[in-house]
């Protein structure tokens, strides 16, 4: 801690500018070596994000059909006919720190018999979780307010097709669905043509099922 | 005394001569400003910058605590309010320092854009501040996130749906976002990152980035109607203005930033005190499917707008008004950056801001009491007004009971209790005949779903005769004017220019 220090450490650099023709070639060979040095760190990147990208990228690029795996619902007798009811099951795919995240609700519908529908949770809309209404037989979602008939058809509301169903079958006297990732338009992509709202003529053509009670 | 003070100025030349930074951090603060910019109006950027400040600080302290694992977030957030010494308190001021953030950072958007300071040669701090405000609302639905309970559970699932509309790449943009199937704990792990790593860093350096154009470029001239902006002779002007009315920002300008800054923090932290933290809502657990998500106050308005859009406009304004939008604002001082400054004279400037203003503001009033969502207990709950029931048939009364049973009222209001979602059931009888009624209650229509299914021939028989007696006092019943032609022209032919009067 000199108070004598001088202030600019860039006062001495006057002196060394005086063998200037010698250095004009080494300096192209330098040049020349730098954008070298240049190519070298770009091809060291290149391999660098071959890695990273390919970490990063990962979930998106995992090529597994099996996504969806068979999850067991329970047997039969847990579905009463006629009626819907809310099932959770676990995720197939989880991590050790998913916690309550990994448990999945979905809507169990028994038409009749070995007739099911099984339903997903979440509103074609927006993917809010979905409620059942038995007596007036609609799905409502408290986000936006789209509503679904029994079968899981569009009744009313923002949603531009019905419900997403799980695929299943019955296997020793058990319901089995075929679920894994959150179902969404990219994964169920609408197979019907999106009905447009406030149009009484669609509406009640699309409800052609629910004609007058005889 | 001496001798210290002395001691002082020692350890400062020590510093000074390895550091270089004092000599010149003192000359951008004694920097001289035209003497109108000595304002009110211009405290908004430093606001901000403290209150970034205090975001970065708060932040670092929660993080102490806090759990960025799907299984135990909420439960730390817990135990931050209920058993970590102030831990509701800190929570709370990162949570209403985030909200004071978006509003002061909107309010100097819209002041810069008043005093038409984006204009040359300020074009890119503009251009670097819009990217300030995309981040801001980033770490605002990041920070929701992380603040993972039902809200934000729920709330990712709307974001992964509005990914999934993406045309082509919108299946392996949800999986980005999730990072895995479902939402879970790689998710949480992802917005963690994000929200504390990634968003921050840019941020940090963006905010760098325009304070330092703001000093190398000075900061905007207070604007004077007919005073032009014009790229050959901007520069000397200002230089001129500068050397006239100049005063040094620090102390005689910066005082009213620093006033003013003190106000903000001290407005968060009363905020803090008697409101307290936001939430968390209930557990991340999607099996607990009784709730209504909600986006946090900034994002009120997009979920309003989501659920007036129809279905078929739905996707494309999603990506396509963004893009306008942001595009608009990155643009605008690249095509405007001479000319009028002065807001005066500038009546469109003032109409787009008022505009959307207004807008965001009706938007966000509708997303605090969502009148488009079902009431799901309304049914089970609101009771019908004893007006309604008093000298009723057996047969009305039954219709009543049938009213509330089907959950009419999840959608109709009675007696103002009940959903907003359809109209009024008020004086329905006065709006539509019995046939009408039937007609809509079975197969439905205009945002009604059909109840044929639901209701049997007697139900909807009971169902129509008491909606005949809801006429909002004793409105007159509606009637069918056709029917009465018809009628009419049954006893008595008529010419036929008349019979088209009812259409």
């Amino acid at each position: 801690m000199n108070p004598s220090e001088p202030l600019s450490p860039n006062d001495q650099n006057s002196a060394a500018e005086t063998a200037a023709p010698q250095q004009s070639a080494s300096h192209s060979r330098r040049a020349l070596l730098f954008k070298l040095s240049l190519l070298l760190n770009g091809a060291v990147g290149a391999a660098l994000a071959v890695p990273i990208l390919g970490y990063l990228l990962g979930p998106a690029l995992k090529k597994s059909p099996g996504a969806d795996s068979w999850i067991n619902l329970g047997p039969l007798g847990d579905f009463p006919e006629g009626e819907t009811r809310l099932v959770n099951f676990r995720s197939p795919q989880t991590t050790p720190w998913d916690g309550q995240t990994g448990d999945i609700p979905c809507w169990v519908r028994r038409i009749s018999g070995r007739q099911f529908q099984v339903f997903a949770i979440n509103c074609a809309h927006l993917g809010c979780p979905v409620r059942w209404f038995a007596q007036s037989r609609l799905f409502l979602c408290p986000c936006h307010g789209g509503a679904y008939y029994e079968d899981g058809s569009r009744a009313s509301g923002p949603p531009e097709r019905g419900l997403f169903e799980y695929e299943h079958r019955i296997v020793a006297g058990s319901l089995l669905i075929s679920a894994g990732k959150l179902p969404t338009l990219a994964t169920r992509a609408c197979n019907q043509k999106p009905l447009t709202q406030i149009q009484a003529t669609s509406a009640s053509a699309q409800s052609g099922d629910n004609s007058w009670p005889a | 005394m001496a001798s210290l003070k002395r001691r002082g100025t020692d350890v400062y030349n020590w510093l000074e001569r390895r550091l270089g930074l004092g000599t010149p951090a003192l000359e951008a603060a004694r920097h001289n400003v035209p003497a109108s910019t000595s304002s009110w109006w211009y405290v908004f950027g430093s606001a901000a910058t403290v209150i970034l400040a205090l975001q970065v600080v708060t932040g670092i302290l929660l993080a102490l605590v806090y759990s960025p694992t799907a299984s135990n977030a909420w439960n730390s957030l817990e135990f931050l309010d209920q058993n970590v010494q102030l831990g509701w308190y800190l929570r709370a001021m990162h949570g209403w320092g985030s909200d004071f953030m978006i509003a002061i950072v909107l309010i100097h958007l819209a002041q810069v854009f008043l005093f038409g300071a984006y204009k040359f040669p300020r074009e890119l701090t503009w251009i670097v501040g819009v990217f300030l405000l995309l981040l801001t609302l980033g770490m605002a639905f990041t920070g929701q996130v992380l603040r993972f309970d039902q809200d934000a559970y729920w709330g990712l699932g709307i974001g992964a749906s509005i990914m999934s509309r993406v045309p082509i790449v919108g299946g392996p943009l949800v999986d980005l976002l999730l990072g895995g199937p479902i939402i879970a704990g790689p998710t949480l792990s992802r917005f963690f990152t994000l929200h504390v790593f990634l968003i921050p860093a840019i941020l940090l350096a963006l905010v760098g980035l325009h304070l330092l154009m703001v000093l190398r470029l000075g900061i905007n001239e207070w604007p004077m109607p007919g005073r032009l902006v014009n790229k050959t002779t901007y520069t000397q002007e200002y230089h001129q203005l500068t050397e006239k009315t100049g005063i040094p920002f620090v102390p005689d300008a910066a005082w009213k930033d620093a006033v003013f800054a003190a106000v903000i923090v001290l407005a968060i932290m009363a905020c803090a005190f008697f409101f307290g933290p936001f939430g968390p809502t209930g557990q991340p657990d999607p099996t607990i499917i009784q709730t209504a998500p909600r986006p946090d106050f900034a994002f009120l308005w997009i979920y309003a707008v989501l659920a007036y859009l129809p279905a078929s406009l739905e996707t494309p304004v999603l990506f396509v008004a963004p893009v306008l939008a942001i595009g608009g604002l990155l643009l605008l001082p690249l095509l405007s950056g001479e000319g009028e400054k002065h807001w005066s004279r500038r009546p469109v400037a003032v109409l787009m801001i008022v505009l959307i203003a207004v807008t965001l503001g009706v938007f966000t009033r509708l997303g605090t009491y969502t009148p488009w969502s079902p009431v799901m207990n309304a049914w089970s709950s609101d009771p019908i007004p004893v007006a309604d029931l008093r000298d009723r048939t057996p047969l009305e009364r039954e219709g009543a009971l049938v009213l509330q049973n089907k959950q009419c009222r999840n959608c109709h209001s009675i007696g103002g209790a009940g959903g907003m979602r359809g109209p009024a059931l008020d004086a329905i009888a006065s709006r539509m005949t019995e046939d009408q009624m039937i007609r809509q209650v079975l197969q439905g229509g205009g945002n009604m779903p059909a109840y044929g299914n639901a209701l049997n021939p007697s139900e909807t028989t009971a169902l129509v005769h008491f909606l005949l007696t809801l006429r909002g006092g004793n409105l007159q019943h509606a009637v069918d004017a056709s029917r009465q032609m018809v009628l009419s022209s049954q006893q008595s032919p008529v010419p036929a220019a008349s019979t088209t009067e009812g259409h």
